[in-house]
């Protein structure tokens, strides 16, 4: 069984975007951190990953139509 | 003397007829100068006193009445530092100046380079290589010669952070190097202080608030032992000029929520900004 999730990747992890990712579909029960590896994105990369508004961590479990964000580490002024 | 300063903004004021139909007294930059200059006091002084007496400087006008007369007293005696002066700091330090806040501690220890042409309008083809400090210097006196400025050709460092801040109410962040934000961050938790922070690279940006006590830059880079690098996506995407004068007008904007109201919208959130497709978007940090 699956699940849908809207993914959004910013700056640098954009490159990892999949194709639709808005409507992005992965196994039931996979965390945040199955996510991350399936995308291929370094896990130093994700500091800030962020389902529906609110932060998380890498073990967090997706739900069915969570809105996925990950955010790398941004420095420039 | 009061009284006398008193008489001579009511002699000089003149009742102007308002875009809201309403009327109001004020008085002209070149009177509130002539004052100052008679009477021994600053133009910032000037300023104040013709605020509270109901007579608004013609050059904070357009402030009205998003900003009210006492709203514009509370800034301009308000002090605020601002720590990097490239591509944030830059824009933030004109906008500040413009909308009339009183005293300004300006912080950073580079010189302009040409790759600096791209996003930091301070910079000019005919001033590379003077410190950026001198150039908002002198910006920001071009513009309001009645704000105090404290300038400092040296860059912040963990030595010399808190006596740097001084007696700011408010530190901004304006920095490019992540690990000198949370030089700052330290400092102005030190020194009781809220501090406004952003940060670019490309068409992304970030933004937030940190109150002192709040757990601020470490939720949003990790605790320090966790960070095995001080650079962050700009060093790959680099800074696109209208990513930077945006979250400049941000941060601005912050500044003047705190200092008016004591509090911000943006403690423990984070305000992310993709240009691209112009998302914006407000997260939970806790």
């Amino acid at each position: 069984m699956t699940i849908t999730i809207d993914l959004r990747l910013f700056a640098t992890l954009q490159k990892f975007s999949p194709p639709g990712a808005g409507a992005y579909e992965i196994e039931a029960g996979a965390s945040v951190a199955t996510l991350v590896r399936l995308l291929g994105i370094p896990e130093i990369k994700a500091k800030l990953i962020f389902i529906n508004g609110v932060k998380c961590t890498l073990s967090s479990e997706l739900k069915d139509g969570d809105r996925v964000g990950i955010f790398p580490p941004v420095g420039g002024g | 003397m009061k009284a006398r300063i008193q008489d001579l903004l009511a002699e000089a004021s003149s009742l102007q007829h308002q875009p809201d139909n309403t009327t109001r007294h004020v008085i002209s930059l070149q009177h509130t100068a002539d004052i100052a200059q008679r009477t021994g006091r600053t133009r910032r002084e000037i300023d104040i006193l013709a605020l509270e007496h109901d007579i608004v400087p013609e050059r904070y006008l357009r402030n009205l009445n998003s900003l009210s007369p006492k709203d514009q007293i509370t800034l301009l005696k308000s002090h605020a530092c601002i720590v990097g002066l490239g591509g944030l700091g830059g824009s933030l330090v004109e906008i500040l100046a413009r909308i009339g806040l009183g005293t300004l501690t300006i912080i950073d220890g580079d010189v302009f380079e040409e790759s600096n042409l791209n996003r930091q309008l301070l910079s000019s083809e005919h001033n590379l290589s003077q410190t950026k400090a001198s150039a908002a210097l002198e910006k920001i006196l071009t513009i309001n010669s009645s704000v105090h400025v404290l300038d400092h050709t040296e860059a912040m460092d963990r030595k010399n952070a808190v006596e740097l801040l001084g007696r700011a109410d408010i530190a901004v962040d304006c920095l490019d190097s992540v690990q000198t934000r949370f030089v700052l961050e330290k400092a102005a938790k030190e020194a009781g202080i809220p501090m406004v922070s952003a940060a670019v690279a490309g068409y992304a940006g970030q933004l937030t608030a940190i109150f002192p006590g709040d757990r601020g830059l470490a939720s949003i880079y990790g605790p320090v032992e966790s960070r095995p690098s001080t650079r962050g996506a700009e060093t790959v995407l680099g800074n696109l000029p209208f990513t930077v004068s945006l979250l400049a007008s941000l941060e601005s904007a912050e500044v003047v929520n705190i200092l008016l109201t004591g509090d911000s919208s943006l403690r423990n959130e984070l305000l992310l900004i993709d240009l691209k497709d112009h998302h914006f978007e407000k997260v939970r940090l806790i």
